[in-house]
């Protein structure tokens, strides 16, 4: 491996100084399972790796006030663990399931996740349905951003230089709320997701759709929402026609590439298979959730 | 940039010492087990954290050694499959099931599939079949199949002390 400078801040102060000190020479590491690979193979060739991994206010998961605020260092592996983040944040916990292995979870971070804007990132779309913003920090302040806005292209984001993202956070989910993450892929474990179908509904008391939120990734270049067919199933009884025929709007809505894991009109295909699926899931947790209250 | 890059000094605990040691900052922790305290236990399969081979506890989680840079570390407690036996050479309960129940082939997988089982097992000590098959996911062996690993890892937890 090439040669390099280590730090270690601990505080985003400076890590903030480190940053502008060294430029473009310099990379932020979180977990590394992706960056230490392309250091590896040289496609990414920084002087200096600024990591994150000592800073307190990035590692811890907190639910108040209606919101759930992830630290951008939390772990794969403890959004896995995090009983409340199952319960109350279904779709994410799904996400990270089947991500890596648990060496890789227990290292790599939801901030890396989406700071690498990787098309295949397993949290994008959950992020996207719940409707996340993105708490970026830089030494000229903090903004926000929403995750839709954050991915701008493949491997492309919202990050300005000098900033870092100090966390996520997710309004909780209206009452009743039922969610489901699938991460559609070629074997159960290691390996990249050909599809991801994220789906929440809000049914009210006679099954007709309240809410419905859909987000799916590597069906375009960045995740997204297919508002159309969000706004075909929502007043409508939530029946397996209706799921089948607004799978079909989402197909339209969406532009899958074909590369070489796969085609696009295979990615098409499985969107039509997989949203059913995704809101049978999300509704029998609804269901489930009643029955418990 | 500049060569002259000054090894930084880190300290950790290795197996339950305290080591010292310089190091370069783009050093691997696998690299540095292996070239720099002759552990040679951990082993690079891939290099890109896909098989596993290098797996050694982390302040008692399982990572990837390829992965990690020496230098964090610092401050922290690594075990590698050296660490597991008693001080007299015996071996760990986990590792006799291994040898029991036939689990080890041609053996370059077999540390870091017992570094793994034993994170899973101090995490949760019954697991089911499907969380051992899970919980050794980012494992991959070549030879045996998995059938005799998942059978020792179960048999290792089924026993009274781990």
């Amino acid at each position: 491996m090439r040669r390099l400078t280590y730090h270690e801040p601990e505080s985003l102060k400076d890590a903030f100084a480190l940053l502008e000190g060294h430029g473009e020479t310099a990379k932020l590491l979180a977990g590394g399972t992706d960056l230490i690979i392309e250091i590896k193979q040289e496609t990414k060739t920084p002087d200096h790796l600024i990591s994150l991994r000592c800073i307190p206010e990035l590692q811890d998961i907190d639910y108040s006030n209606g919101e759930l605020c992830i630290g951008a260092m939390v772990t794969h592996r403890m959004i896995e663990q995090s009983k409340l983040i199952r319960e109350k944040f279904s779709l994410l916990a799904d996400a990270v399931d089947n991500l890596g292995s648990v060496q890789v979870r227990n290292v790599a971070t939801i901030g890396g996740n989406i700071c690498n804007g990787a098309p295949s990132a397993d949290t994008a779309a959950p992020v996207v349905a719940l409707g996340a913003k993105l708490v970026l920090d830089g030494p000229a302040g903090e903004r926000q951003v929403n995750v839709e806005e954050f991915f701008q292209g493949p491997g492309k984001t919202a990050l300005a230089a000098g900033e870092i993202l100090r966390a996520i956070r997710i309004p909780t989910l209206p009452q009743g709320a039922g969610s489901c993450y699938i991460k559609h892929s070629r074997r159960k474990a290691m390996d990249l997701p050909l599809l991801g179908i994220a789906v929440i509904i809000v049914p009210d008391d006679n099954m007709v759709c309240q809410e419905a939120r859909i987000a799916l990734s590597l069906a375009g270049p960045i995740p997204f929402r297919a508002k159309k067919a969000e706004a075909f199933v929502t007043g409508k009884p939530l029946s397996r026609e209706i799921w089948e025929q607004a799978a079909q709007v989402a197909v339209s809505e969406s532009n899958p590439r074909t590369s070489f894991r796969t085609t696009a009109d295979y990615r098409k295909k499985m969107i039509c298979a997989l949203i059913p699926r995704a809101a049978e899931t999300a509704l029998r947790r609804v269901n489930k959730a009643w029955m418990k209250g | 940039m500049d060569e002259r890059v000054m090894a930084v000094k880190i300290s950790f605990k290795l197996n339950g010492e305290d080591v010292c040691i310089n190091i370069d900052d783009h050093i691997t922790l696998l690299d540095m087990l292996r070239d720099n305290f002759e552990l040679y236990g951990a082993k690079e399969g891939c290099g890109y954290g896909e098989c596993g081979s290098c797996t050694v506890l982390v302040d008692d989680v399982a990572v990837n050694s390829c992965l990690m840079l020496a230098p964090a570390v610092n401050g922290r407690s690594v075990v590698t499959i050296e660490g597991l036996s008693g001080p007299r050479g015996e071996l760990d309960p986990l590792q006799k099931s291994f040898v029991e129940k036939g689990a080890v082939q041609c053996g370059f997988c077999t540390p870091g599939m017992v570094m793994s089982a034993k994170a899973l097992l101090m995490a949760k000590p019954r697991p089911t079949e499907e969380e051992i098959r899970k919980g050794m996911a980012g494992n991959l062996c070549r030879c045996t199949g998995y059938t005799k690993i998942v059978e020792a890892v179960k048999d290792a937890s089924e026993k009274e002390v781990l």
